[in-house]
């Protein structure tokens, strides 16, 4: 039954007629299901065929704005399908559905071109803010924690982010496209609620434009429960990953800053701005 | 049968689920609720608003566990990873009990995200039951096992639906979720008479009960909890509260969800049925001893 259900739909969302072997797909559900006085075994099957393909092609239209904004809804459903046909659910929770999506993307570039190097920053934008929704969060690395260090355990101290942090550098400002899309999204449904047509079918018609390319560095937080997109300058991204990988404060900033001809007063200033940031963000737990 | 060993002795009232759309009104108006019916696997993360909306919850109201991802009818046998986060999430709510489905839904670590009927036989009976009892033995707490709706039958099937669920939760010695708009939705599909479903399942087994609306289409019924319940569907509650006593009872309501009020209003006209239930002063059921041997 598995099989039979998890087939992809035609292109009217019906189940395939034909089997993988060229039978008759109504031969196959006969040897599974019964028919009864209304609907045929290939009619009972077809109903958990549609409700699998509808459940998981919806969950992600949920989760991909950016993508269905780039791609169209009927590109977007063709690369979903394709996607979920090579990669179908292994995980107890949808969720977990667009982990591999980028990696999809890249290595199937056909079902997004021209836009591949958009769509996999698109991809791997939307799974972090998956990721940060509901990852585990630390106690924050507050003064004290600098000030409470036993003398035996001086010298050892580590900063370590917060598990949901998600680091991203991108070709594309995807974060700015994302947060157009979705107030443009939240503006047609108001248009929609609304009783005027020509006002609703010209939010219709103007999309939002893509983006070009852009080296971007931006990490995708929460507070209070809500997400942020926050842009970082390249040293910051690149301390920021060092102290990620491990490294000591002294080795992620020499890792992050370049040997410029800056001064060091501007740096130091610089690098204070970014820690009292991060610091009341509340990016930064202890570790020792 | 309310206060049973199949929901921690307790008599919970009537319920709804706990849906986003309700996050707001219920935090800030604290509405009286017996109790919410959460679903295990939106909360079976690692931080993040879903926890710190639950921890909020649970400080004010009592909350009971309901899971869509076990798979009791699961070959494979029950997920590891899946048991230890819903442990780890049972001791966080405190759950009385917990109830998931009599289906399977994943195969060979693929999930279909659905609630797949099970063929029912002797040898699916006696795995489920395994299934359920391992997973009692780990989460150390009552189990519950819901009757799906349906949209198929299978020529291998050696026996009705109620008696395969009732072999199940002898063999298991578990408890029954008793969801009647399923029995009526799943009688309209099959062909079968839902007060014979009602009649001959262990009413001393159950241990709760769900009500909900669906949707019919010219050849079939799909239970879509989208509507609010139906008047055949209540009158086999009805029937339902005369047989098993007076029992907790949710109402599902999980898509094109209306406001609190008109979700916790539709539940609260159980107390009618109740009501009824009451005066009718039908004793509860005893335990009845199985005679058939297999």
């Amino acid at each position: 039954m598995w099989r039979v259900i998890s087939r992809p739909l035609t292109g009217d969302s019906r189940m395939q007629p034909r089997w993988t072997d060229g039978r008759p797909t109504s031969a196959v559900a006969e040897q599974i299901a019964k028919p009864n006085d209304r609907l045929t075994s290939f009619d009972r099957l077809e109903i958990y065929n549609r409700m699998y393909w509808f459940r998981v092609l919806d969950s992600l239209y949920d989760d991909c704005p950016g993508l269905r904004a780039v791609l169209g809804d009927r590109k977007f459903i063709a690369l979903a399908e394709a996607y979920l046909v090579k990669y179908p659910s292994g995980s107890f929770t949808l969720r977990n559905l667009p982990s591999r999506l980028a990696h999809f993307i890249r290595s199937n570039p056909r079902h997004t071109r021209p836009h591949t190097a958009l769509c996999h920053d698109l991809a791997r934008f939307e799974w972090a803010r998956v990721e940060v929704f509901d990852t585990a969060a630390n106690p924050v690395f507050t003064v004290n924690d600098l000030l409470d260090v036993p003398a035996a355990r001086q010298g050892r101290l580590r900063f370590e982010l917060q598990p949901y942090l998600q680091l991203l550098r991108l070709e594309h400002p995807v974060d700015e496209f994302i947060l157009a899309v979705k107030k443009r999204e939240a503006q047609l449904l108001r248009g929609d609620a609304s009783n005027a047509p020509s006002a609703r079918r010209q939010l219709r018609e103007k999309e939002v434009a893509r983006p070009g390319r852009a080296r971007t560095y931006v990490a995708v937080h929460r507070l209070d429960s809500q997400i942020y997109f926050k842009r970082l300058e390249p040293a910051a991204y690149r301390v920021l990953v060092a102290l990620r990988g491990g490294a000591t404060l002294e080795r992620a900033l020499a890792a992050g800053i370049p040997r410029a001809k800056k001064s060091r007063a501007e740096w130091a200033a610089r690098v204070q701005g970014w820690f009292r940031t991060w610091m009341e963000l509340g990016w930064l737990c202890r570790r020792e | 049968m309310p206060a049973n060993k199949f929901n921690g002795y307790t008599d919970y009232g009537i319920g709804i689920g706990l849906r986003i759309p309700h996050y707001d009104h219920i935090l800030s108006r604290k509405p009286t609720v017996d109790w919410f019916e959460i679903i295990s696997e939106n909360f079976m993360v690692d931080g993040g608003r879903p926890l710190e909306v639950l921890d909020q919850i649970l400080a004010q109201y009592r909350v009971v566990q309901h899971g869509v991802a076990m798979y009791f009818g699961s070959a494979d046998g029950p997920n590891r990873e899946h048991l230890r986060r819903l442990k780890v999430l049972t001791k966080r709510t405190k759950t009385p009990w917990l109830s998931d489905h009599l289906c399977w839904g994943s195969v060979d670590g693929t999930y279909s995200h659905d609630l797949l009927p099970m063929p029912y036989t002797l040898a699916a009976a006696k795995k489920t039951a395994a299934n359920i009892r391992m997973v009692r033995d780990y989460l150390e707490l009552p189990i519950a096992v819901e009757n799906v709706s349906s949209y198929t039958e299978f020529h291998v099937s050696e026996m009705t639906e109620w008696e395969f669920l009732t072999e199940v939760v002898e063999l298991a010695d578990c408890g029954i979720l008793l969801d009647v708009n399923n029995i009526y939705v799943s009688a309209k599909n099959h062909g079968f008479n839902p007060y014979d479903y009602l009649d001959h399942v262990p009413h001393h087994r159950v241990a709760q009960m769900h009500i909900a609306g669906h949707t019919k289409f010219e050849k079939y019924i799909l239970d879509t909890h989208d509507h609010p319940v139906l008047d055949p569907v209540w009158k086999l509650y009805a029937h339902a509260t005369r047989l098993c006593g007076v029992t907790a009872t949710l109402l599902e309501w999980d898509d094109k969800i209306p406001s609190f009020d008109e979700v916790h209003n539709e539940a609260l006209k159980a107390h009618e049925f109740i009501a009824q239930a009451r005066e009718a002063k039908i004793p509860a059921p005893r335990e009845t001893v199985r005679t058939k041997a297999r």
